[in-house]
């Protein structure tokens, strides 16, 4: 696939990137105009005005000229109202999403993007068909979050406590970067995902399998587990495999006593493991820091089971 | 005190290490001010250093997450609080102002030492913080991230209080001093360029900055009682915080860079011998966007989820400031027009000024435009935009102003050739370092990102190899000035024929009370003959 | 401060050139402070009434339990000092000492009787465990929201009474001046300013009083 990306741009694959690029480009345009005869005049007189006697002083004195100083304030004035016009266009366009849009369900949390959809599973990448007007809803569970799709030059900031929305329509299919971009702490620059464009028949398809899935369905939990792990994010802070990461490793993790910081310890099983995911604050492991977003209300019964039975087999 | 003793330079009207922290002289204050901010650039610079040694490459480097995290949060508070807010009014306007209207000191000599010294402290708590932990916040300090209780974040906050009411005072002090102490004859259209920038700079210090304050203060608050106006957990509203944020921190924008347009007017019509064109425009855009500075904060927050109508009106009012702007840098150019132009290395300044401000002000047009914004935000563009008006613009005139006004201050001459090699490399290594991050930006680039996509590696590593020559251009200039003062020419009064006061009625360095006898002023400040051809 | 010292005129600073010069600069320096002060407070109520529009119930309920006869006694305290600090600068211009320092003391007097209705309030909140934030224990409040009404509460009126105290250093700063430097028509800066200081206070109380104690 060619690809559209140019010098100052990324590749473009949403509706608005046309707009927005337009506006870019024509300004690019204005403004090196304005740079260009600037830097031309500054040099141009530089050379040409010269002192080349240390006592010479100014052939003029020039301190005022009606016509000059209209025209440079009504020519920028002008201009500045037009590139007003044009992001206030372009603008409301990208804010009010069309009827027809589908919704789903963004969550943003450290470090990492949960994409709910309505057929009631969840996943770590964002999978959409192409020449759809999606509508996402965004919101967080801890901190300020952003949620960037450089492609598709779509951004807003994800906060919590609050719905934020954004939506566009891909115009091509593929895989795009997912960014975040509101300083959000240790893991801001690992806290990426992507946005994968679909052909229609293909992302209904995508979407059936993967609502069956969600339920488990051909899997064992263990498995289903491994799945739950990467989609929600517990990877970003804990390892399989005895790392050390942010969050505790859950390597030997089952069946262990667990101190806390409150001096006590807790033998991990169910009835920790479960608490630990939905509440974490309650009880956290000594020398860790409190910071385990809760998961309450996000993460199934059924997905918690299943991480259970994964945490289990990392022996 | 006998009329002899008040008649030596100021340097040796008292002596002693005590006689200088006890001191009510604007000018070694104004000293004073500049070692600590020139002081406080440097470790800036070192803080950036090191960040953009680890961005070479987009993998884990020699420093992790965390402490690349608080690196550029110490880089931006020292930067802004320490560096460029007091820097341009608390080093050269302390020890021009006064000089340039013809007065013995500025309106309250003790408040302005209180100044400096509520500058040291709220400086010694930052440093302080570094003992505390580290402090991760960004120097935006948004809510809910900076209410972690983090005490390192908790004690920046504290000092940046402190800087504030220091600005704050500085601010007030100068007004009421061009107000009241202006020498007889000294019309307000006869006051120096300068002093005009430091007089719209005043008024945004003293009625920003307090906002500043009550901002900082509820977050304190916040953090130790959670009282619920922030922290959306409690209630609260994010939005609210970054509202009182930029409701100062626009204006601190300008209040940055327009003592910079103060000193850049002054070099350019120096070393072309040239009144400014379009004086009383220049004074009066200077007042103009210190007001339409006050309502166009909103724009920092076109992706927060403030309303729409919100975000279109901001947008509207942000383009008002682009035409004063405007017409800024044409008075500027046309000012040079039939001179008699010398690139000496302040010179030299003056006209890097011009290129990287043309840029940096075209950067943040493009900002403004609601469409694009929402692409560009918190992307490496906005970091290129910003540091084309702060450093390329606000900095660099500032160290023009050093070399314009070192004579005066010190009474040595520097090394042109030195000079002028340093001003070019200044120049090639700034553009190198920061046209890299526009390009980087408008790809997509996001800022504070301490891991990086591997195709934007290509331009961090140009803006790496760009630090590395600004840095050096930076040490040759310092040193150059640091020699002169112990191999220097001793400096004539009038070095560069120039028509201020301070120039053509103080002796160089001035006297205790700057002037013999109080000067009269008949003419404007910049009525240079012309050539008879 | 056993021997008196006899109050001699007041000498103008040295960089300045006259007593209009320097009194001109004081009073121009005060206004702008008072601006710099009311950006601040503004700012600050600013932040309140939108808590107001956000809780309406939790600060229904909360200032249920301020008793605003309390609010208007301290009221009346804060508007009467400042008519006294208004007649002391009246008789400063006059050069009548004695009866500056007289009303600076009945000033200084209001200004106590406003902290110790201060003070009974604030004890009186902490008893029943009316505070900010996380430490708020309070009783029979249905709003879960209740706190933000105390936090908001502690947070204004509290940077209100540094004020006051602030205020009454310079009245006990002017008693002190008075007894070395006469006040004259032509010299009655402290006192003036002081008193413009304290107007202020007066001014930033008028609008928190309504906002806390009376707006339903
Ligand atoms: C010294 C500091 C300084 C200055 C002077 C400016 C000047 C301007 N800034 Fe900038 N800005 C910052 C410092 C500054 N800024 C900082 C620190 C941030 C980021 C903070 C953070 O997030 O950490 C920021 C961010 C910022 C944003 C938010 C971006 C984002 O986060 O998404 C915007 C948006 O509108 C903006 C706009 C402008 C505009 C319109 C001007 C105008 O005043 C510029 C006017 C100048 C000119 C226009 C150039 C000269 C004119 C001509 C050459 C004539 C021809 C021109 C035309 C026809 C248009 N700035
Ligand atoms: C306002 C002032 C200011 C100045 C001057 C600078 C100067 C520099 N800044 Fe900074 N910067 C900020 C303000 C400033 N910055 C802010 C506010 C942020 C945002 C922080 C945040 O996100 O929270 C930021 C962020 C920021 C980033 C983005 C980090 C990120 O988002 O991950 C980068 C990246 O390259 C950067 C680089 C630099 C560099 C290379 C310089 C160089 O120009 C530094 C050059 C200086 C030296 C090398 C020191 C040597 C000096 C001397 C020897 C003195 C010379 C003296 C005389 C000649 C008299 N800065
Ligand atoms: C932001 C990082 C982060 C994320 C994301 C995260 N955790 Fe944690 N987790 C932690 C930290 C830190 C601790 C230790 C402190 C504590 O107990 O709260 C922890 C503790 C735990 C514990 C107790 C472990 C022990 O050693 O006793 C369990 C179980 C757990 N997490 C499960 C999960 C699951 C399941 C997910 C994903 C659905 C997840 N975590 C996502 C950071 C995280
Ligand atoms: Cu999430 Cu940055
Ligand atoms: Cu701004």
């Amino acid at each position: 696939m060619e690809t559209t990306k140019t010098f100052w741009l990324p590749e473009q694959a949403s509706t608005f990137a046309d707009a927005v690029d337009w506006a870019f480009g024509l300004y690019f345009w204005i403004s090196l105009f304005f740079f260009a005869l600037i830097i031309g005049l500054i040099t141009y007189f530089v050379l040409r005005y010269a002192r080349k006697r240390p006592e010479q002083m100014a052939s003029g004195q020039m301190i005022h000229n009606t016509m000059l100083e209209l025209s440079w304030t009504i020519i920028p004035l002008l201009i500045v109202m037009g590139l007003f016009f044009i992001g206030m266009r372009g603008y409301w366009h990208m804010r009010v999403a069309p009827s027809d849009a589908v919704t789903i369900d963004v969550v943003g949390r450290k470090w990492s993007w949960s994409f709910d959809y309505t057929q009631g599973f969840s996943n770590d990448t964002l999978v959409v068909p192409v020449h759809q007007p999606v509508r996402l809803r965004v919101t967080s569970t801890d901190v300020l979050h952003s949620f960037f799709i450089p492609a598709f030059r779509a951004k807003a900031d994800v906060i919590p406590g609050r719905y934020h929305s954004l939506w566009f329509e891909a115009t091509r299919t593929g895989v795009f970067p997912v960014l975040c971009t509101q300083y959000c702490g240790t893991n801001h620059s690992f806290m990426l995902s992507a946005v994968k464009v679909l052909e229609r028949e293909e992302y209904d398809e995508w979407l059936k399998g993967a609502a069956e899935a969600a339920g488990g369905g051909g899997m064992t939990p263990a498995e289903f587990g491994a799945t739950v792990y990467t989609k929600r994010g517990c990877n970003a802070c804990h390892s399989p495999d005895g790392k050390p990461g942010i969050g505790p490793t859950w390597q030997g993790l089952w069946g262990k006593s667990r101190p806390l910081t409150n001096g006590s310890s807790v033998l991990a099983d169910e009835a920790y493991i479960r608490q630990s995911i939905l509440e974490p604050p309650t009880q956290v492991v000594a020398g860790f820091q409190p910071i385990m977003p809760p998961y309450k209300g996000i993460i199934s019964d059924r997905e918690i089971e299943a991480v259970i039975a994964y945490i289990q087999t990392l022996k | 005190m006998s009329a002899h003793a008040e008649n030596i330079n100021y340097f040796k009207a008292s002596k002693g290490f005590m006689s200088w922290l006890v001191t009510v002289d604007h000018k070694r204050i104004g000293l004073m001010y500049l070692a600590s901010i020139l002081l406080f650039f440097i470790t800036g610079g070192v803080y950036a250093g090191l960040f953009r040694l680890e961005l070479w490459g987009p993998l884990p480097g020699f420093i992790s997450p965390d402490t690349y995290n608080h690196l550029f949060t110490m880089h931006g508070v020292i930067m802004v609080f320490l560096v460029v807010v007091p820097g341009i009014p608390g080093a050269l306007g302390n020890f021009l102002l006064p000089l340039q209207l013809g007065a013995k000191d500025l309106a309250f000599p003790k408040l302005n030492i209180t100044s400096l010294y509520l500058y040291w402290i709220g400086a010694v708590i930052a440093l302080f913080s570094l003992t505390q932990g580290r402090a991760d916040s960004g120097w935006t300090f948004y809510a809910p991230y900076s209410l972690s209780q983090n005490p390192a974040v908790l004690w920046m906050l504290v000092a940046a209080f402190i800087l504030g009411f220091s600005s704050i005072l500085t601010g007030l002090n100068f007004i009421v001093t061009i107000h009241k102490m202006r020498a007889p004859g000294m019309t307000w259209f006869r006051m120096p360029l300068f002093v005009w920038a430091l007089y719209a700079t005043g008024i945004m210090q003293v009625f920003a900055t307090p906002v500043l304050g009550i901002t900082l203060l509820l977050l304190l608050m916040e953090n130790f009682f959670r009282i619920g106006i922030f922290d959306p957990a409690l209630g609260g509203d994010p939005l609210l915080m970054q509202h009182f944020f930029w409701f100062y921190s626009h204006p601190a924008v300008y209040i940055i860079v327009v003592p910079a347009f103060g000193v850049v007017s002054e070099l350019i019509a120096t070393f072309s011998r040239k009144d400014i064109f379009g004086y009383k425009f220049i004074a009066f855009s200077s007042v103009a966007i210190t007001i339409i500075g006050f309502l166009v904060w909103g724009h920092h927050m076109f992706v927060s989820g403030q309303s729409e109508v919100a975000d279109t009106i901001f947008s509207f009012l942000t383009f008002f400031t682009a035409v004063p702007s405007a017409i800024k840098v044409f008075n500027w150019t046309t000012t040079l027009y039939q001179g008699s132009i010398k690139l000496t290395t302040p010179m030299l300044y003056a006209l890097q000024f011009l290129f990287n401000f043309t840029i940096g002000g075209l950067t943040g047009i493009v900002l403004g435009i609601l469409s694009v914004d929402i692409h560009l935000h918190d992307t490496y563009f906005v970091v290129s935009h910003f540091h084309y008006v702060a450093m390329g613009s606000t900095m660099i005139a500032f160290i023009g102003g050093i070399y314009y006004w070192w004579p005066k201050m010190t009474g040595r001459m520097f090394n042109e050739t030195w000079g002028r090699l340093a001003a070019v490399l200044v120049f090639l290594g700034f553009n190198l370092t920061f046209f890299a991050q526009l390009i980087m930006g408008s790809q997509g680039s996001p800022r504070r990102y301490y891991n990086y996509l591997t195709e934007f590696q290509i331009y961090h590593q140009i803006s790496t190899a760009g630090i590395v020559v600004l840095a050096l251009g930076l040490f040759m200039a310092l040193f150059n000035l640091l020699i002169s003062l112990k191999n220097g020419a001793i400096a004539p009064q009038n070095p560069w024929g120039a028509r201020t006061l301070e120039w053509t009625h103080a002796e160089t360095p001035p006297v205790l009370y700057n002037f013999t006898e109080t000067p009269v002023v008949t003419q404007g400040p910049y009525e240079y003959p012309t050539e008879k051809v | 401060m056993a021997e008196v010292t006899v109050p001699k005129e007041h000498e103008v600073a040295h960089h300045f050139d006259d007593l209009e010069q320097e009194f001109e600069s004081h009073r121009l320096g005060m206004w702008l402070f008072i601006a710099s002060e009311i950006m601040m407070f503004g700012a600050l109520l600013v932040g309140g009434l939108l808590l107001l529009y956000k809780f309406p119930a939790a600060f229904a309920e909360g200032r249920a339990h301020l008793d605003w006869r309390l609010g208007t006694l301290n009221t009346f305290f804060l508007l009467t000092s400042g008519l006294t600090m208004a007649l002391a600068a009246w008789h400063a211009q006059r050069s009548e000492q004695d009866k500056v320092r007289r009303n600076l003391l009945l000033s200084l007097a209001f200004a106590t009787g406003f902290l110790i209705v201060k003070y009974f309030e604030y004890s009186a909140k902490f008893h029943h465990g009316l505070l900010p934030g996380n430490a708020f224990s309070g009783h029979g409040f249905t709003d879960p929201n209740a706190h933000v009404f105390f936090g908001f509460y502690f947070v204004a009126t509290g940077l209100h009474v540094l004020h006051v105290l602030i205020g009454m250093g310079l009245m006990v700063w002017c008693l002190f001046v008075s007894r070395k430097v006469k006040f004259t028509r032509a010299y009655y800066t402290p006192v003036e300013q002081s008193g413009l200081y304290w107007a202020l206070i007066d001014l930033v109380w008028i609008f928190l009083f309504p906002l806390l104690y009376l707006v339903a």
